[in-house]
């Protein structure tokens, strides 16, 4: 069920279970296809059958996300992953402390340029329609050098938000591509909803969002898709459930309760014979409101890189649940404070450290789920080892070592040191 | 600096909203505002107006831009941008129940900030009253003409006066506790289905 924020801006009085616990919850949610276990706990019965009602409403800003779970306007929130490690971290306006202990799957993201922009790589580099991510990347970076002696603006790229996925994967794609992305660009955020207008009406010259908007712009024939996610790095956590530490503690039955029932839709939404049903779902005006058909190939990972026909098969670019995709694992979150730290967000201490880990909350996942559950590889592991879950640049992320893992990038924020100002 | 010698920014893309705030700022003594309808270019009119507060619609999705803005102006050492004051949570709760989101540059006293908030919030409030009276308005001219439409159909039908054919509309309403205008919609549209 979903419903808007009346005129009065109220909303219905939480429901109280036995034990004085909630057990009717305000969600907030954006529409994105990785709302998809939210909606599908919602409408298919998995939250009812915990005993829970979620009242899903849709927002318009990640700030007005946060700032409505803090103000107690919203008891759970589909939130980015870097979303509850910035507030722990103290980070952003009005930080609050926020936990999750539930992640909602992996996937999603995609990284679109405008057709202008990519046409000028093909042209002066000679890059096939199949580039490889890097390839593309590098490619860029051969035009960003050619407008730069040609005395052209710097291309204005979109992301969503100062601390989103969206936002390191595009620095981490650009600056492996060799690209400083606070020099050689200017990124922007803009609202996914917007992205696909923003790049046909020339304000931005490409963007890094989740689905679908990647596909919408490209079936448009505005943009094209040069890097997905997985290419970046398949394991890099997408979106979370946040919580406010203290709603968590008083209200742990239901709690428990929730990621019982977030579990079971995340199994059905990973399961191929209910995407249909799913993709029925999400299309809906009250959660995503596009085409039906595709939402339902976002869902089959059949992307459409351009409107020429130009097509790949991404079999895991959506991961519901398999893979552990749901465990809140800490060394993903102190891999988000490495990112943070390479951008100039936040210095590194051991403080940040403890602080960024205690956002994921593997411990309320495995009360809840058993300790069956949980991955057999640890909560701290280091990353980008396993085949299959490679780093596009090929580095490691150690969590026993994030000043040395940041300090070896070639492109990161320690190489501004005479940086003084930022044209935004 | 006094309280009315504050910069202040309101980016609100409803324009009669933003007229309605400007207008109660000034009444208050702040001489210093600036009113934006849209956001193209406003970290530009950000960084040159320097404003004290920012009031900012919360439904306004490139909230999550002007984040953005404050993260970039962070690193250059610029004062930190926060949502009023923390520890005020009513006053918060207050303004993001009426769709104000204010952002309260660093190093403002809450008094100093509390009254303009205050003052937007009461303006917002004052929007929304106005935009349901003309709603209420609007459904009100709506009714008379359902009932116009339904006496003329009853005059012509029963060969009844205006008079008669209100009268008996309105006795039908008490008799089965509906209201006049919901009478007289049954009747436009069974005559639509009967004729």
């Amino acid at each position: 069920m979903t419903s808007r924020r009346n005129d009065s801006g109220g909303l219905a009085a939480p429901g109280l279970g036995p034990g004085k616990q909630q057990r009717v919850l305000r969600a907030g949610f954006i529409p994105l296809m990785d709302a998809s276990v939210l909606v599908a706990a919602a409408e298919c019965g998995f939250a009812e059958r915990e005993g829970l009602t979620l009242d899903l409403v849709r927002d318009v800003s990640w700030a007005n996300v946060r700032d409505r779970l803090a103000f107690r306007q919203f008891d759970i929130a589909h939130m980015l992953s870097p979303m509850p490690v910035a507030s722990m971290l103290g980070l952003g306006s009005n930080p609050s402390p926020t936990i999750t202990p539930f992640s909602l799957g992996r996937g999603g993201n995609a990284i679109t340029l405008s057709l202008r922009l990519f046409e000028r790589m093909q042209s002066l580099t000679g890059i096939g329609e199949d580039a490889s991510a890097l390839d593309n990347a590098r490619a860029l970076a051969s035009v960003l050098a050619d407008m730069r002696i040609r005395g052209e603006q710097p291309p204005t790229l979109g992301m969503t938000y100062p601390f989103s996925s969206h936002n390191y994967e595009f620095r981490y794609w650009l600056a492996a591509g060799g690209i400083d992305p606070d020099r050689d660009v200017k990124l922007v955020v803009v609202p996914p909803p917007l992205t696909s207008d923003a790049l046909a009406a020339g304000a931005i010259d490409g963007f890094c969002v989740g689905a679908p908007w990647n596909m919408v712009a490209s079936e448009r024939g505005v943009g094209r898709i040069v890097a997905a996610k997985q290419d970046i790095w398949p394991s890099a956590p997408e979106k979370v459930v946040g919580i406010r530490p203290d709603w968590a503690a008083t209200n742990s039955d239901t709690v428990s309760r929730l990621i019982v029932a977030l579990d079971a839709a995340a199994r059905w939404c990973d399961t191929p014979e209910n995407h249909d049903h799913l993709a029925e779902m999400l299309a809906d005006t009250r959660y995503i409101a596009t085409e039906v058909s595709i939402i339902r190939r976002v869902l089959a990972g059949e992307f459409s890189l351009d409107a020429k026909g130009n097509q790949r098969l991404l079999l895991d670019y959506f991961v519901f649940h398999r893979q552990n995709a749901n465990y809140p694992r800490p060394s993903q979150a102190l891999w988000i404070y490495s990112q943070m730290i390479r951008w100039g967000q936040v210095g590194f201490s051991e403080k940040g450290s403890q602080q960024a880990a205690s956002a994921f909350r593997p411990d309320i996942y495995r009360q809840a789920l058993g300790d069956a559950a949980a991955p057999d590889d640890g909560d701290i592991r280091i990353e980008g080892t396993t085949e299959g879950d490679r780093f596009m640049d090929a580095m490691v992320f150690d969590p026993a070592d994030i000043d040395a893992y940041v300090g070896a990038f070639p492109v990161g924020s320690r190489h501004h040191q005479t940086s003084t100002s930022h044209d935004f | 600096m006094s309280n009315t010698d504050l910069t202040i920014l309101v980016i609100d893309e409803n324009a009669v909203r933003a007229a309605i705030i400007d207008e109660g700022l000034r009444e208050a003594g702040h001489t210093h505002v600036t009113v934006v309808h849209e956001v193209n270019g406003i970290a530009r009119i950000v960084e040159t107006l320097a404003p004290d507060v920012i009031i900012i619609d919360i439904e306004n999705p490139n909230r999550d831009m002007m984040e953005h803005l404050f993260q970039l102006t962070r690193t250059v050492a610029r004062p930190i941008a926060m949502f009023v004051d923390r520890s005020d949570t009513t006053s918060i709760e207050a303004a993001v129940d009426a769709g104000v989101s204010a952002y309260i540059v660093d190093g403002l006293k809450k008094e100093r900030v509390k009254p303009i908030l205050d003052m937007a919030v009461s303006r917002f409030n004052a929007f929304s009253r106005l935009q349901r009276e003309l709603a209420e308005a609007r459904s009100a001219l709506e009714e008379r003409k359902i009932i116009e439409r339904a006496k003329g159909i009853l005059m012509k039908m029963r060969g009844l006066s205006e008079e008669e054919a209100f009268a008996l509309l309105r006795q039908t309403a008490m008799n089965e506790k509906k209201k006049l205008a919901d009478i007289a919609q049954s009747v436009v549209t069974a005559a639509g289905l009967l004729l």
